[in-house]
């Protein structure tokens, strides 16, 4: 409970992930605990091997802990099979990759259609909402083209659209300027910020310090454990 | 269910050159199902037709004729009348060798011959010039003949100049009584030999020409060919209770040479039938390899789909839906060529070789399955992938 009384979006407790390498037992996520709420736009920072990209994989129901419990929307998913995590996927979160991640064989709006496609909406619905989510990320003209016809900024938005499509509980960007210049990324920051006020949950994934200085709240993740938890302001305080 | 028939479209004339090699490998094995067993079929029919424009009703019987105990021609015509319900012709077969001359030209492959007056019925002839040998030829030993249209051309110039001449037999001076219509259709083939090569003179004379007492060998024909085995069996009967030994003679009818030719046409034809099989379990082999190749290049596309929400289920669904499509086209491809080559090399060879249904059912139906089988295994591998591995390659 926070202080509105409301029940956390993302609820982590205790959550561990051990990988055996040989008989080596690695630690990727060593006892996190953690809760994110309606409306927040936090930055889960971390250098690489700490364990941040393992905890986008529980968070974005990728993959399961090993011990630990997680309740996304209240929903227990420590334990779901394979199917039904797809099926929370599809229906809570809205994933943006640093690779963007989109189909080379599908135009926008398929590719942009696919997360509605597999949660059963019909094919005129589908259209019409693909479309409304091309036209929020300004690419909707371009419906028709492959995404190999678009520049890197552009083909972000359309992950963006996609993400958006489903109209996810929660937002998961990993790295998502991580293969943009520093103009084009500041421009989908920038956008990431708008639909944080729209009132979407963002959870972004990062390495960069001054990426993460863009969210409102800052959980820093050092060998697998949570290393701060706070507002941005007190983050840029200590670095 | 649509939407993934043209995801599956999509996806094959994305990957044209891949999607042509895996189609490859089931037009060959389709077409050549559709190939071999159309041609056999064709060559079959081909046999049947030919066994049966020479008579399927035809049984011919043959003995050895010991000075004790033999048959007379009598015996064979009181056997022929008493069982005319059985026997539609009969006539007595004396094979002669003798020389055909007309002065000084000589025929050299001629085949001469005794017969009664219904042979020429029983090969199914028609005379052109003059008249059929008669009854009253058999009782009065008439030295006549009825001579084929080779002959008469080669002797003669024609059948008409040819009636009313006389050709000689070892020397002896017979009468030219008809000619028989031309047989041979094709020029090339009319030469010595050939089936209008021929002398047919009165049994009871070829007889004394070939100075044998008896005649050993006959020809019947039956009413009915579903009456086959009764009359065999009726003329077994006949032949043991004049001999006694069941070696010395020998009954065959046509019928039964051509049910063990088309059991053996037969065999043939699932021997390479099954010899096409097996180029269409390659061809799964192939759809399999191809398919493997496409998850593995796809990992990251089944990745990404999952990630968005794909269940097993779908994705599935989408791998065996293209296997399934890449090998129906395939198949439809394969009985298109298979059908075009059956026919042209059936014309080719000089047969009718039209695809049969049930070739193209089996073909089709089998490269289908295949495509679906060797789909199953790829596209399962597929949906159990890892949604973050998958992710994560390259």
């Amino acid at each position: 409970m926070d202080e509105s009384g409301k029940a956390p979006l993302i609820e982590l407790r205790d959550i561990y992930k051990i990988y055996y390498m040989g008989d080596e037992e690695v630690h990727a996520n060593d006892g996190i605990s953690l809760s994110i709420y309606k409306g927040e736009f936090v930055a889960i920072v971390g250098k690489s091997g700490s364990g941040k990209s393992t905890l986008m994989n529980i968070i974005g129901a990728l993959d399961v802990p090993t011990d630990g419990e997680y309740y996304l929307g209240g929903e227990d998913v420590s334990d779901m099979t394979d199917n039904q995590l797809a099926e929370i996927r599809n229906r809570m979160i809205g994933f943006i990759f640093q690779q963007y991640n989109l189909l080379p064989k599908l135009n926008l709006l398929e590719n942009v259609e696919l997360p509605l496609l597999y949660a059963g909406v019909d094919a005129a619905e589908r259209k019409e909402r693909a479309l409304n989510s091309l036209e929020r990320v300004g690419l909707k003209e371009k419906w028709k083209n492959f995404p190999n016809q678009l520049s890197g900024g552009q083909q972000q938005r359309v992950s963006i659209a996609r993400a958006l499509a489903g109209d996810p509980s929660l937002i998961l960007a990993d790295e998502p300027t991580g293969a943009l210049d520093s103009r084009t990324g500041r421009e989908v920051l920038d956008f990431l910020k708008k639909l944080n006020k729209e009132g979407n949950t963002i959870v972004m994934i990062t390495h960069d310090n001054s990426i993460a200085l863009e969210a409102e709240r800052v959980v820093r993740i050092i060998d697998g454990k949570i290393n701060f938890d706070g507002d941005v302001k007190e983050y840029a305080a200590i670095i | 269910m649509l939407q993934s028939f043209k995801m599956a479209l999509k996806s094959i004339w994305g990957n044209k050159m891949r999607s042509f090699l895996t189609m490859l490998g089931i037009i060959i094995g389709v077409g050549s199902v559709i190939i071999l067993v159309s041609i056999v079929n064709g060559y079959m029919s081909y046999m049947v037709e030919s066994f049966t424009s020479m008579g399927v009703n035809r049984i011919t019987v043959s003995y050895i004729a010991l000075p004790s105990r033999s048959i007379d021609v009598d015996d064979f015509y009181d056997f022929y009348e008493e069982h005319s319900d059985l026997y539609q012709q009969m006539t007595p077969v004396v094979s002669v060798s003798a020389t055909v001359k007309n002065g000084s030209d000589t025929m050299d492959a001629t085949s001469v011959g005794g017969y009664s007056e219904e042979y020429l019925d029983i090969m199914g002839y028609e005379i052109e010039s003059g008249r059929n040998l008669l009854y009253s030829d058999m009782a009065s030993r008439q030295k006549v003949a009825l001579i084929g249209d080779f002959v008469a051309t080669e002797l003669y110039g024609s059948a008409e100049s040819a009636v009313g001449s006389t050709i000689k037999l070892n020397g002896d001076a017979y009468t030219i009584i008809g000619v028989v219509e031309r047989q041979t259709e094709d020029d090339a083939d009319y030469d010595d030999g050939c089936d209008d090569d021929f002398v047919w003179i009165p049994y009871s004379r070829a007889v004394k020409l070939s100075r044998n007492a008896d005649i050993t060998s006959y020809t019947f024909t039956s009413w009915d060919t579903d009456d086959t085995d009764s009359c065999t069996e009726t003329l077994e009967d006949f032949l043991y209770e004049h001999l006694m030994d069941e070696d010395l003679y020998d009954v065959t009818a046509m019928s039964s040479l051509l049910d063990s030719l088309n059991e053996q046409i037969g065999m043939m034809s699932m021997m390479l039938g099954g010899i096409a099989g097996i180029s269409l379990l390659v061809a799964g082999v192939g759809v399999m390899n191809i398919m493997l190749v496409s998850v593995t290049e796809r990992t990251r596309e089944i990745g990404i789909r999952k990630a968005l929400g794909a269940k097993r289920r779908v994705i599935l669904q989408q791998f065996i839906i293209e296997a399934a499509v890449t090998s129906t086209i395939g198949g439809i491809i394969g009985i298109i060529l298979g059908a075009l080559c059956s026919t042209g090399i059936g014309s080719l060879i000089g047969i009718e070789a039209p695809p049969t249904m049930s070739a193209v059912l089996v073909s089709f139906s089998v490269s289908v399955g295949i495509g679906l089988i060797f789909g199953y295994m790829p596209a399962s591998r597929a949906s159990r992938l890892n949604p973050i591995d998958a992710l994560r390659s390259e």
